[in-house]
């Protein structure tokens, strides 16, 4: 099978209009005869949803939470950027697809990126519109942020909470269209199957999450708007919940999967304490505005601090390595997340690392405490201040700007960040990777789409800050409704599309037989034994540094955990009523199979480049070491059940901007 | 340390529950509430017990799905936090922990401490929206809000939807919720032209979903984990005798 | 249903009842206060019967009196209507409440300070309105002189079924007003002498002073009034006016006649 990204031909400026212009067009009336299926109520599923649901089409959508407003999309804190340039800075659509391309190191779709930065702009229109209250100015306009790896202000946020509002603005349409009867909510319930019908993706099985009951729903497309995979690594900071389940099925069903070995690891997360832990905490990007970044420069002082006899406000200054500031002088601590995960393992790798664990680095806002405490005393002409009364003053400002991170930070650890510098250290975060689409957001099943993280479309190998909620929003609002409808223009003689069709009791008897398995396997460990276990391979072996010999001994080794999940698992309760127990058996069962295919892409990735490094391929200096010669291409992987993936390429065109080494230098 | 923990175990909405004694040892401060039960879980699972369920997702405090009704009060003994940020360092060695799901009439339990929030999904499609189609907008700035309009919007617009305010409320009363939901939107210009027709239609619902009347103690609010004010609610009554007695419709 | 009715039957319009009702009770306790204020005149009651006339025979405040007991009778009753649906909310009870932590126990005891002040309320009209209205009081016969209005002389005269509740006469010749009025404050003056009556009233004024603690400033939270320039005012004259001032001179009155009368 040959992949065929379908990018419209002519100037990068005008493919997206042009191509609008050339897609077939459903006549309003005949609208309301087509069903469409989306799975997952995150920002991209839910705006999706709500749009067609406008357009006229009847959509059924799924989530597995009890509200769609509880998708993770929920949890995104630090902002949404847009080309709108309200800022007189020199941004432009341009600019963000440049900015956009660069930081995911040249392995994104042009002509994706590009209309993400297009419709960015619009994004924000359609929000305010919907009553998302972000941040504004006293003059009552809105207000705008910076972010790593950018040069301009183009970040809107609402506070730390701007994927909350965002997703609020989307739920609220969907609300809407919910009380019109043009969506059909299912609350709940999680898919565990797709079903195809003579070539083309016709509908789902579905688990309803209370009574356990097995739904066969039906349509003319099915959207998987369902998220990322990060909780393959089990300490991710995504939702329990959190799963790849819809989006392997469908690739076991014949979409291909993108590059899946594109993780992204966030370097501001709080640190694991011990076994117990369930998840990782992020803190926000935004904090490295204003923190500097350390670890102690002697072996002796990390130790003694790993021990205890010291704490980080006992090392002078002169024992400090502050080595994101050493290594990259012209960006210092706003290195992009890739660059500045990589050099904290490696300070924590060489014995540096400040916890218990030795694995974490220190987040200090003495320096920012102070500038700001000095800048107030200037501002209230305080001439005799001293030194209590500027940190007093300094604490207040930083209070104001991230006093919830703060506050969450001392929460979870029981240290206070204002007196003490925070401890952080990467954790798996975001996946780039995702099932393959081409323009249409149509993966190489007809009729089924993905959009938002489920994609792997528009990030390249490293997805910038506030790049993720841009682009779940803009394949639901803007891109999804108009490319659907090139496709179902063909449909318009199908009618409704039985559900008792042999595909559909083919779909459903494999559910049902795999959740009977788990009832009746007599095993003695639980799900979570498994999954914790799948994490740690994943993490120490296809995590933030990866090498040859790693993968294939993970790949060894995943298939061993495999075999022994299927004989050891044990799931309490029974199938007919709400089993969390088995919920998680059966998305276990689906990322232990991702794992090993996560690991073969990453050992086919004879290049490191953006999440993606591995240790044989970088400079003298220890930077990533791309190889675009080889590997400017989209790794697409076709399931082939037992045996080894396949490998599809599709080969990356850069006809606009210029492939460079990345330099934070 | 180690705890006693009764927990409230019902199979399903239609049986009768009951509290059921489980130990929790060697329970490390660093854990969160939720990491303790998800270790008393394993233990469960490995006695052949089914575990118990709850409900949480994020894990972060922000998605609203954690809830937990811990020693009389819900998301526990500390103000401003959820459940899944509560941390066992609040506790102390030998604590008995009472741990209940939320109890409201129109939050049936599903399952142990699971219980069914629908409710207020019907509440928010009742009215919680501004009815404009995807493309219709104009730009986002062509209509300046005052700050600190915005500012009060917005701490309206943090609500999580937990329905920790339900659970605290000796009435059981949803006011706090619905007063964010209709303060959000009837604070901001773009809110203004289905102001009346909103709250009217949310109260409506509010009250047909059988959630009990605000009788102003102000427990809400005190326990709301992420601090919504009681004056919501000041402005939920404001709007509504407001559109009592200006609405056409 | 009428939008009107509609608004009133939701669970915001019969709080607006219980807010509306609750406030205009409470500008009639200041009135009522100042009445009775009149017992601490040192005039063997002369001030109070003339008082008690008033208020009873001027026919704005006649209408008013009527809205009052309607009033009192809608507050009770929606408050009853409120509370069972209220109860209706949680049919299974938490095994355990730690609503100390959250909220102030006026505000959720607002049912027993009310059930409290409505049996006082009716022991009240019973003992003073009832009897005033219908029992068959002595009346008082106040000579004043018209040089020194303090010079009174009184003197008890049977009850008499034609004689006009309250009559004045002005002897110019004697240099006498001449005032004959039923002879309320002799019920007030002997109820007053009774232990566990003066009690019952203490503890009424107690309840007086928790419901309105928390009444006052929610009956305008529940009206909608929520301006940060006012409502450190209405919140001052809940806890002080309301909550104290008020309570606390109605009490004084019993204790007053029970230690001094």
């Amino acid at each position: 099978m040959k992949l065929d990204a379908k990018i419209p031909a002519g100037p990068l400026a005008e493919k997206w209009s042009k191509h609008k212009f050339n897609l077939k067009l459903v006549n309003p009336a005949n609208k309301r005869k087509y069903t469409v299926i989306v799975v997952g109520t995150g920002l991209a599923g839910a705006s999706a949803a709500a749009s067609l649901a406008e357009l006229g089409y009847n959509v059924k959508a799924f989530c597995y939470q009890d509200s769609p407003r509880r998708a993770h999309s929920i949890a995104a804190q630090g902002g949404i950027n847009a080309a709108k340039n309200y800022q007189n800075d020199g941004d432009s659509v341009y600019r963000l697809f440049y900015d956009t391309i660069k930081g995911g190191d040249y392995r994104a779709r042009e002509a994706n990126v590009y209309r993400l930065a297009e419709v960015s702009a619009n994004i924000i229109d359609q929000c305010v519109a919907q009553g998302v209250p972000f941040a504004r100015e006293y003059g009552g306009l809105l207000d705008n942020r910076s972010f790593g790896g950018v040069q301009v202000q183009r970040t809107f946020y609402a506070a730390g909470q701007t994927g909350q509002q965002l997703l609020l603005g989307a739920y609220s349409a969907l609300n809407r269209q919910i009380a019109l009867g043009t969506v059909k909510m299912y609350n709940r319930h999680e898919m565990l199957d797709i079903v195809n019908v003579g070539g083309k993706t016709r509908g789902i099985i579905a688990r309803n999450l209370i009574t356990g009951e097995i739904e066969r729903h039906s349509g003319h497309a099915v959207l998987l708007a369902t998220g990322g995979y990060g909780n393959v690594f089990f300490l991710s900071t995504n939702a329990m919940g959190s799963n790849v389940t819809a989006a392997w099925k469908a690739h076991k069903k014949g979409a291909f999967f993108g590059n899946p070995c594109f993780t992204q690891i966030h370097p501001t997360c709080i640190p694991v304490s011990g076994e117990h832990q369930s998840k990782l905490t992020l803190m926000s990007e935004s904090l490295r505005n204003d923190g500097r970044i350390w670890v102690p420069a002697k072996t002796e002082d990390a130790q003694a601090i790993q021990n205890g006899t010291k704490r980080g406000n006992d090392i002078p200054e002169e024992d400090r390595d502050y080595y994101l500031e050493r290594r990259y002088p012209s960006f210092g601590n706003l290195v992009p997340r890739d660059v500045a995960s990589r050099a904290a393992k490696e300070r924590c790798d060489a014995g540096f690392g400040v916890n218990r664990t030795g694995q974490a680095v220190f987040l200090d806002y003495t320096f920012a405490i102070n500038r700001y405490g000095n800048q107030e005393v200037n501002r209230l002409n305080l001439q005799d201040a001293d030194e209590e009364k500027v940190k007093e003053l300094g604490i207040a400002v930083v209070k104001e700007k991230y006093g919830n991170l703060f506050d969450m930070y001392k929460q979870i650890t029981g240290d206070d960040p204002y007196q003490t510098p925070m401890k952080i250290y990467p954790a798996v975060h975001y996946t780039m990777g995702g099932l393959w689409v081409d323009y249409n957001l149509m993966t190489t099943l007809e009729g089924c789409y993905a959009l938002g993280e489920a994609n792997f479309s528009d990030h390249g190998a490293n997805r910038l800050g506030a790049s993720a909620l841009m682009q779940g929003l803009a394949d639901g609002y803007f891109v999804i409704p108009y490319t659907i409808g090139d496709y179902l223009a063909d449909d318009i003689r199908t009618g409704a599309i039985p559900t008792n069709s042999p595909e559909f009791d083919e779909a459903e008897k494999a559910v049902i037989d795999r959740i009977q398995f788990f009832m009746n396997n007599k095993g003695t460990k639980s799900v979570d034994f498994f999954h914790k276990r799948l994490g740690k391979i994943m993490w120490d072996k296809c995590g933030m540094a990866r090498n040859a010999q790693g993968l294939q001994e993970a790949i060894e080794e995943i298939k061993a955990l495999r075999a022994e999940f299927w004989q050891d698992v044990r799931v309490p309760g029974n199938a007919e009523s709400f089993n969390p127990e088995l919920d998680k058996a059966g998305r276990v069962a689906d990322f232990l199979e991702l794992g090993e295919l996560m690991c073969h892409d990453a050992l086919h990735r004879n290049e490191s480049c953006g999440g993606h490094f591995r240790e044989e391929y970088q400079t003298e200096e220890g930077e990533a070491l791309r190889d675009d010669t080889n590997f400017a291409y989209v790794a697409a992987w076709e399931y082939k059940g037992e045996e080894k993936p396949v490998l599809h390429k599709e080969e990356l065109v850069f006809e606009n901007v210029k492939l460079t080494q990345r330099s934070y230098k | 340390m180690n705890l006693t923990l009764k927990v409230w175990r019902q199979p399903d909405t239609n049986s009768e529950g009951n509290f059921e004694t489980y130990k929790a040892n060697d329970v490390s401060e660093d854990m969160s509430f939720l990491e303790m039960l998800d270790t008393v879980n394993e233990n469960l699972i490995e006695d052949g017990v089914e575990p118990v369920a709850f409900d949480h997702d994020c894990r972060e405090g922000i998605c609203g799905m954690c809830s937990l009704f811990i020693n009389g009060r819900p998301h526990g003994p500390l103000h401003g936090v959820t459940t899944c940020q509560l941390h066992m360092r609040s506790f102390k060695d030998g604590d008995e922990i009472v741990i209940e799901p939320w109890r409201a009439n129109a939050f049936p339990v599903i399952k142990d401490l699971v219980v069914d929030r629908t409710s207020f999904e019907r509440i928010q499609q009742a009215g919680a929206y501004i009815s404009v189609n995807t493309g219709a907008a104009g730009d986002a700035n062509q209509i300046p809000v005052p700050k600190n309009d915005a500012d009060e919007s917005f701490a309206a617009a943090t609500c999580i939807g937990c329905g920790a305010c339900v659970a605290a409320c000796k009435n059981s009363s949803a006011m706090l919720f619905v007063g964010a939901k209709v303060s959000q939107f009837a604070l901001l210009p773009q809110g203004q032209p289905e102001r009346e027709k909103r709250v009217l239609a949310m109260v409506n619902q509010m009250d047909e979903e059988g959630f009990g009347a605000c009788t102003n103690t102000g427990a809400c609010s005190a326990e709301c984990p992420k601090e919504i004010p009681l004056s919501v609610i000041t402005r939920l009554n404001r709007e509504y005798l407001r559109a009592s007695l200006t609405s056409k419709d | 249903m009428s939008n009107f009715a509609k608004t009133f039957s939701s669970s915001l319009g019969k709080k607006l009842v219980m807010a509306l009702t609750g406030i205009f009770l409470c500008t009639f306790l200041i009135v009522h206060l100042i009445g009775n204020l009149q017992l601490f005149k040192d005039d063997a009651g002369q001030a109070f019967n003339a008082y008690a006339y008033f208020m009873t025979h001027f026919t704005p405040i006649k209408v008013v009196s009527y809205l009052l007991y309607a009033s009192i009778i809608i507050h009770a009753l929606y408050a009853l209507m409120i509370t069972s649906a209220n109860k209706k909310a949680r049919p299974v009870a938490y095994a355990m409440q730690a609503s100390n932590q959250n909220s102030a126990w006026t505000s959720r005891n607002m049912g027993i300070l009310g059930t409290i002040l409505f049996i006082f309320i009716v022991v009240h009209m019973g003992d003073f309105w009832w009897k005033y209205h219908n029992a068959e009081l002595p009346y008082a016969r106040y000579e004043i002189s018209l040089d020194n209005p303090n010079d009174i002389q009184v003197s008890e005269v049977p009850y008499d079924a034609n004689r006009l509740v309250h009559s004045e006469i002005v002897d110019p010749q004697a240099g006498k007003k001449i005032i004959i009025s039923k002879d309320l404050y002799k019920v007030v003056q002997n109820a007053f002498q009774t232990w566990w009556y003066v009690l019952l009233y203490v503890i009424a004024m107690f309840a007086l002073a928790f419901h309105l603690v928390h009444g006052f400033k929610s009956a305008f939270q529940t009206i909608g009034w929520n301006n940060n320039r006012y409502i450190p005012l209405v919140r001052f004259i809940g806890v002080w006016v309301f909550g104290l001032l008020i309570p606390i001179a109605f009490a004084a009155m019993p204790v007053y006649f029970f230690l001094f009368k």
